[in-house]
């Protein structure tokens, strides 16, 4: 009884005293301050953000702002409540001490705090030439202002966009120059668009609808460089195949990297896939023990699933980063007893040349697929993903309503694949190869990766048990 | 307050229903006014064997799970009760025979389900006719207001007949472009069809109730040949309403066959009003049941949408609809429903179930997490929800506003017969005012 009010003591003590220090100030950043203040939290709270903005909505990024429908600095996030939070925005967080329990930054400032969540997200990866890099008309996509320069240039109807890479922003970006009316070449390197998170027979789909509006969709290839005029705006690009195009603007979206960087030497096991953590978003040291007063959501945070057989997951999705936040704010002020799992079915969208795309579960760790509901050739279709007979993953094109039925089976490992549909079956219900690339080869990073099981695992180490038995190994850089 | 004492339903409870009991008694017109507790009794077997055939879902979870299965079918040829409900054309209109037979969106698969909802959707509602029901706004606020001014000087009210059906049947009249002078004689095809055909409880086969299914066949025969003359004229003559448009329109699906277009006015036309009349009147009835609830929700206004969801919740005007049947065997919750039963899925009961609700009887306008089937789930999601979201929740807040002093004349009211669209029949109010 004496300990138990003395814990009780401690937990209104911190409450009401307590300092915490999120660094992070988008989606998972805000929710986990909203959670924190829902709990009962009343102590000081600071908001860490390199960027300059309130937290925003990045989804529109892609779509609705590149469309000039919305401006770019019209995406504010909607606030569930007053957090009463002290904002450092425009200051980026470049160091963490946990001796002393502070958090450094940029400008020479330390905050110190006694607990900490770590929701840094993730930078689009630059174009790899630096010199290339700052040609005039190179873009990324990931910021706010990112969409806001991007927006401008596709307004000022170039000629030709290039865009390299096809994942789902790369492909949103050219659904949005061909409703501009924009010639756009899409290059990617996989064998088709989407083939990290969906594999190459959803991929074909994808393809043939990228072509179908217009796209100057070339796979298997990579460019190679770019090349200036005399003011040093992008001209040309040189393919891998040996073409050469005339381009205006060029999108280089590679995939991302993970903010983890400021990190480095805190004794964290953190690294190219992120920031390990157990299901309830605690932190792991670099010894794989796990940490009391260190928390991490949203993109960057990595933790065992247990649908996935416990391997490391991370989830570069939407709806990751609202539920992560908020269980790692209540985490933060809970014991042990009140502690609750972040155990998210992954979901996802995407809007491109007039479809819907939605998906639930985990894609690349099946390796069969099955067509079941609807029609390929009307783009209105359901399909499910396998792995040794039981369904991981499902994705819908202009089928949504039907994900609540796949993500109730991927949520209890039911059996695959799934019985045949009464009506509106799209084929014969045969799995056949998902067809997804090989994840040693650097193209087409998926917006989740299974990252094996070890969380210190600096080196990435991607092992996929039944391809490859030998046990072929990618070091990132 | 309830049609039996409390200690009377807790005797009959005593007796160990069965599945087929309790359904039975939740069906019984004379329960009308609360099946809620045999529905509780039901749901102890969440997916039962309530008769012959027929699957009746009462657990939420059942429910949303079945809801999506695509081995669960709506194409009411499927169903074992498909003769039962099926209405055949006057022999002597023999013309007329295909018509009104075909399939409604509610009662069809994908993908012709699929497309006759696209084909309805794209002149009600975004992307392609987004200011349909915004436009409605002004028109609702002026039908509720002139109701209540009709209402000045007197002090008692029939919340049914004088306040909550002339809104929606003007609206949907005005959207689809069916004539509102016609709505006395249409009005009565409709309640002979609810109260003959949607009976699913044992006064049905009573030598009343099978005399009520004769005249409802009879009268939505009647209905089907009115909504013909309707659909053919639209193709002769063109005009700027919903039904003709879908009749004429060449849209990425072309346009719809005149007897579908046929049958899905009749579909548009009933569940355009009918529940939302039912949702209206029920919304009155609960928030004057609840002490302290009329208040709050004057105060507090910013809480009706919210207050107007958990009546659907508590008070589901669609109880079921006995459309769906299943198309394998399949199995849930410990039960299998072989292939070829009817199977209800019971959203009101759903909707009261404790391992999904907190305190589930309870009216609460401040519930958070409120994920009812009050509009269905799944591909058959209430179709004109986002209309008759609208209108109930203006016409909830107007009576709020200008009723004064309302209190229940008699609780419960009395009920229409139909189990499957239930709500009262009349609902009569005292009052001091209406206000200005």
């Amino acid at each position: 009884m004496k300990t138990a009010a003395l814990v009780a003591d401690l937990v209104t003590e911190f409450k009401t005293h307590g300092r915490i220090v999120i660094v992070g100030a988008s989606l998972a950043g805000l929710r986990a301050a909203e959670a924190l203040r829902d709990e009962g939290f009343n102590g000081s709270l600071t908001i860490i953000g390199d960027e300059k903005h309130e937290p925003y909505d990045r989804p529109p990024l892609s779509k609705q702002v590149l469309k000039g429908w919305v401006r770019a600095d019209h995406t504010k996030l909607p606030r569930m409540r007053k957090v009463d939070a002290e904002w450092r925005l425009g200051v980026a967080a470049t160091g963490l001490d946990r001796q002393t329990k502070q958090v450094r930054l940029a400008n020479g400032d330390q905050v110190p705090f006694d607990r900490l969540l770590i929701a840094t997200g993730v930078r689009s990866r630059p174009w790899f030439n630096p010199k290339e890099a700052t040609l005039e008309g190179v873009f990324t996509l990931r910021t706010s202002d990112d969409s806001g320069r991007l927006q401008a240039a596709l307004a000022a109807k170039p000629g030709r966009v290039l865009i390299v890479g096809a994942g789902f922003i790369g492909s949103e970006m050219a659904s949005v120059c061909r409703e501009l009316g924009l010639a756009v070449t899409v290059a990617e390197r996989a064998e088709a668009p989407l083939v990290g998170a969906l594999g190459g027979v959803i991929g074909d789909i994808a393809a043939a609808m990228q072509r179908d509006h217009g796209v100057d969709l070339r796979t298997g290839v990579s460019v190679e460089a770019l090349e200036g005029d005399a003011n040093g705006h992008v001209r040309r690009a040189k393919l891998s195949d040996g073409t050469t195009l005339d381009v205006d603007v060029v999108v280089a979206s590679l995939g991302s990297i993970r903010n983890t960087e400021w990190l480095d030497g805190a004794g964290l096991a953190t690294g190219f896939w992120g920031v390990a953590c157990d299901a309830g978003c605690r932190v792991f040291d670099i010894n794989g023990v796990v940490t009391d007063s260190i928390f991490v959501a949203g993109d960057i945070a990595r933790a065992p699933h247990a649908l996935y057989e416990y391997q490391f997951l991370a989830l570069e999705h939407w709806d990751n980063a609202v539920f992560g936040g908020r269980v790692a704010g209540h985490n933060m002020v809970s014991l042990e007893a009140d502690r609750r799992p972040h155990l998210p079915l992954p979901a996802f969208w995407s809007g491109q040349f007039g479809v819907n795309i939605k998906g639930v579960g985990v894609g690349p760790f099946g390796d069969e697929i099955v067509i079941t509901q609807g029609s390929i050739k009307d783009r209105r279709f359901a399909a499910a993903y396998g792995r040794r007979g039981r369904i991981v993953a499902a994705v819908t094109f202009n089928h949504g309503k039907w994900l609540e039925y796949y993500g109730a089976l991927i949520e209890r490992s039911a059996p695959f694949p799934p019985p045949p549909p009464g009506y509106d079956q799209a084929g014969d219900m045969k799995p056949i190869p998902a067809r997804f690339p090989d994840p040693r080869v650097p193209t087409g990073v998926p917006d989740v990766v299974l990252t094996g099981h070890d969380p210190n695992e600096r080196g990435a180490e991607y092992r996929p048990k039944k391809r490859d038995p030998v046990g072929a190994t990618k070091h990132a850089a | 307050m309830q049609s039996k004492t409390a200690s009377a339903v807790a005797a009959e409870l005593k007796n160990r229903m069965t599945p087929e009991t309790a359904y039975a008694e939740a069906m019984k017109f004379e329960n009308r006014a609360n099946p809620y507790p045999f529905f509780d009794e039901l749901r102890k077997t969440p997916v039962a064997r309530v008769a012959n055939g027929i699957y009746a879902v009462t657990g939420y979870r059942e429910l949303l799970a079945l809801a999506h299965d695509p081995r669960v079918s709506s194409d009411m040829s499927h169903s074992p009760l498909s003769a039962r409900l099926a209405v055949e054309a006057p022999a002597e209109a023999d013309h007329m025979k295909a018509y009104g037979k075909a399939k409604t969106m509610i009662t069809s698969d994908p993908p012709e389900h699929d497309r006759m909802r696209r084909q309805a959707m794209r002149h009600f509602g975004p992307p392609h006719t987004p200011d349909l029901i915004p436009k409605m706004e002004a028109d609702i606020q002026r039908l509720c207001n002139q109701l209540l001014d009709k209402a000045k000087g007197k002090t008692r009210l029939d919340v049914v007949d004088d306040y909550a059906y002339p809104v929606p049947v003007a609206v949907i009249c005005k959207i689809l472009g069916v004539p509102l002078k016609d709505e006395p004689t249409f009005h009565a095809w409709i309640h002979d069809f609810m109260a003959g055909l949607m009976d699913m409880g044992p006064e049905a086969a009573t030598e009343e109730g099978k005399a009520r299914a004769a005249k409802g066949k009879e009268s939505t025969a009647a209905l089907m040949q009115y909504l013909t003359e309707l659909i053919q004229r639209f193709i002769r003559e063109p005009g700027e309403s919903m039904l003709s448009k879908m009749v004429n329109d060449d849209g990425a699906d072309g346009r719809m066959s005149p007897q579908e277009a046929v049958s899905n006015a009749g579909l548009l036309l009933i569940a355009g009003h009918d529940s939302t009349v039912n949702t209206i009147s029920h919304c009155v009835l609960t928030v004057l049941r609840n002490p302290g609830a009329f208040e709050l929700l004057r105060s507090r206004p910013s809480l009706i949408p919210a207050a107007v969801e958990e009546v659907l919740r508590v008070e589901s005007a669609v109880q079921f609809f006995p459309s769906r049947s299943a198309l394998a065997d399949i199995e849930i919750a410990g039960t299998v429903i072989p292939k070829g039963s009817a199977v209800f899925l019971m959203y009101g009961a759903a909707n009261r179930d404790p391992s999904r609700f907190p305190d589930p009887n309870k009216f609460d306008p401040e519930r958070r997490d409120n994920e009812h089937f009050g509009w269905g789930s799944g591909i058959h999601t209430c179709f004109g929800g986002p209309l008759a979201r609208l209108e109930v929740n203006l016409a909830l807040e107007t009576f709020l506003h200008r009723v004064k002093n309302p209190r229940l004349v008699v609780d419960p009211p009395p009920y229409r017969q139909s189990n499957v669209f239930r709500g009262p029949q009349h609902l009569l109010i005292d009052f001091d005012r209406i206000r200005d």
